[in-house]
């Protein structure tokens, strides 16, 4: 199915969980944050939260800033 | 060596800092180096920006392997955003990391919403909604503000638990360019609550501007730029620390009045040359 992750469209298997995303793209989860469809996503439920076709996805993490 | 009697904290909201200096962690052009300036600058505080992850490049080094998570409270700013909605999203998602890493700093943010690419001064009407919207969301909030008395004022109004001025526009170094409004800020926000935390957020140039900043009576002085992008970072974090603390002692000591006409400091009794007809 295809979702958008980062802005970007991507193609996920069915059924995947937030974690497996999170997994699949290698991504430090301590360090990061995810939305899903404009709402924080709290850690807890990455496991539990399985994606939908169309959901906007954004994983973000903190850089340097003033 | 002198001792003086300890200075009071500064204290915004729950969190109470000796520092008086909060810097960012921005444009250095290594992590390394980032790193020894924000020891050398003595903050406690530090700012970060929240961005979307790097998909492609996601085993590169995090700033956040860069930062003693339990030295420093970290202080998420929503940089970057021009609306209310996108702030109050970026402020729930850096609150959301910080929480993770059991930070204290997932209690607050620095707000910024933006109105213009060029100066990046301000929306001060988003900002206020902003504030509002955060602060009934349980953050306490920072809130960079131009040097305007009225919006200092509405803000402070809207719950902020700082109100942050600028100096002049952010990355500019132009240091204090109108101190009399940053005064009346000053007035407004201090009338009947003198312990209500200013902060000169963004435009410091050099060492002097956050001196004066502090001389002005301001709480304390955020800043990036003028260390990150300094010939030598390193001496100009030790020079800023020096000058957040020489002012602030300034201001405690109370500067003399300016007067028209000299003062001699030596005694004008006993001197053997004649006097000037």
């Amino acid at each position: 199915m295809q979702v958008q992750l980062n802005g970007e469209g991507r193609e996920i298997p069915n059924g995947w969980t937030v974690s497996d995303l999170l997994a699949d793209l290698r991504i430090e989860s301590r360090y990061c944050a995810v939305e899903l469809n404009r709402k924080v996503m709290p850690r807890e439920q990455h496991a539990s939260c399985s994606l939908k076709s169309g959901d906007e996805i954004e994983v973000v993490t903190l850089v340097g800033g003033g | 060596m002198t001792v003086l009697p300890a200075d009071k904290p500064l204290v915004l909201g729950n969190h109470v800092l000796t520092s008086r200096l909060i810097v960012g962690t921005g444009k250095y052009s290594t992590l390394e180096l980032m790193q020894q300036c924000l020891e050398a600058s003595g903050s406690e505080v530090i700012t970060v920006a929240v961005r979307r992850e790097r998909l492609v490049d996601a085993s590169g080094r995090n700033i956040l392997d860069f930062i003693d998570l339990k030295r420093y409270t970290i202080l998420p700013n929503t940089a970057g955003c021009f609306n209310v909605e996108d702030a109050v999203r970026v402020a729930r998602l850096g609150r959301e990391i910080l929480r993770g890493l059991e930070n204290p700093g997932a209690d607050w943010v620095k707000l910024e919403v933006l109105a213009d690419t060029r100066t990046l001064l301000p929306d001060p009407v988003a900002t206020v909604e902003a504030c509002r919207e955060l602060v009934a969301d349980g953050f306490q909030v920072l809130c960079y503000t131009s040097d305007d008395p009225i919006t200092a004022r509405r803000l402070k109004q809207a719950g902020a638990t700082s109100v942050m001025p600028a100096g002049s526009p952010i990355g500019s170094g132009q240091g204090i360019l109108n101190p009399n409004n940053i005064r009346i800020c000053l007035e407004y926000l201090k009338e009947n609550d003198p312990d209500y935390p200013v902060i000169v957020d963004a435009g410091v140039g050099t060492a002097s501007d956050v001196a004066f900043a502090m001389e002005l009576g301001c709480d304390g002085v955020l800043l990036n730029t003028a260390i990150a992008s300094a010939r030598d970072p390193l001496r100009m974090a030790v020079a800023m620390k020096q000058a957040c603390e020489s002012g602030r002692h300034a201001v405690l000591s109370g500067r003399i009045p300016k007067k028209l006409y000299a003062t001699a400091s030596s005694p004008t009794e006993g001197v053997i040359t004649r006097a000037l007809g």
